[in-house]
């Protein structure tokens, strides 16, 4: 039981609870203020797995970017609560949560199930830094990257298309 | 980092994506319903990031690069298309948006 694991520990139980509280909460600034405690806890389970990279980018995309974005369209909508929900146990309720079920029993099966068998491979603490990641980014992986470029700016056209008050 | 199993970070991104399924199928407010999917991404994205760990492999954090680029793309346009629906109905429940349903 060391650092790490009591660390990981708290990590994962704070993901899952404010996972669940994203979800449920009645009010969506509640949810979207939940989502960004989320996407920190995992920037630090992706810190626990020495990805800095990867956790670094997470805050910024995820808790700066894309989070400001949803809470400004919040905003822009101003949204109330959302109406109670009927009180009987309507049709969607009851597929959500069976779906669920199934997905855990899955996941149940899964880990009783033999162990993957994966190894920790002998470890080099350098692969989640900048530097090997933009090497490999810029040298196997040119063209995927050159990809998602022109992604980009499909959505962002698409964005500003659809976000138009009238098409003239 | 040696004591934590594989299991564990699978079992924490499982659950993840289970939030994000019983979100997206249960709630009505199309704002949480794409918080759900993002969770779910999150979720994938941990696995990746596990794995690549775990085998010594960096494409799983490449491929978590893109992940995370395509739901940027998609943040921005699911957003367009809620604030476009906000503006012609009036609303952001998706029960009560039945333009494509006969």
């Amino acid at each position: 039981m060391n650092l790490t694991f009591i660390f990981f520990g708290i990590l994962g139980i704070l993901a899952i609870g404010s996972g669940i509280v994203t979800i449920s909460s009645k009010n969506p600034v509640t949810s979207a203020i939940s989502l960004v405690f989320l996407f920190f806890m995992l920037a630090g389970l992706y810190l626990v797995l020495q990805a800095q990279f990867i956790a670094v980018i997470q805050v910024l995309v995820y808790a700066g970017a894309i989070m400001v974005l949803v809470i400004f369209v919040i905003m822009l909508l101003n949204l109330g609560d959302e109406e109670k929900m009927k009180e009987k146990f309507n049709t969607r309720k009851g597929a959500g949560f069976l779906l669920g079920a199934i997905l855990l029993m899955q996941l149940a099966v899964v880990f009783m199930a033999q162990p993957f068998g994966v190894k920790k491979a002998s470890a080099s603490l350098n692969q989640g830094t900048i530097e090997f990641i933009g090497k490999e980014l810029f040298s196997n992986y040119l063209f995927p990257f050159e990809a998602i470029s022109l992604l980009l700016l499909a959505a962002i056209v698409g964005a500003i298309i659809l976000a138009k008050r009238k098409i003239d | 980092m040696e004591t934590i199993p594989l299991e564990y970070f699978l079992g924490i991104s499982a659950i993840l994506f289970i939030i994000g399924v019983i979100g997206v199928v249960t709630r009505r407010n199309a704002i949480i319903i794409f918080m759900s999917i993002e969770i779910m991404l999150n979720a994938v994205n941990l696995t990746f990031v596990a794995f690549s760990r775990y085998m010594n492999d960096p494409a799983g954090q490449i491929f978590v690069f893109f992940v995370m680029t395509v739901a940027a793309a998609e943040a921005a346009v699911g957003l367009a298309i809620v604030l476009s629906l906000f503006r012609n109905k009036q609303t952001v429940y998706v029960d009560e948006v039945n333009i494509m349903k006969w």
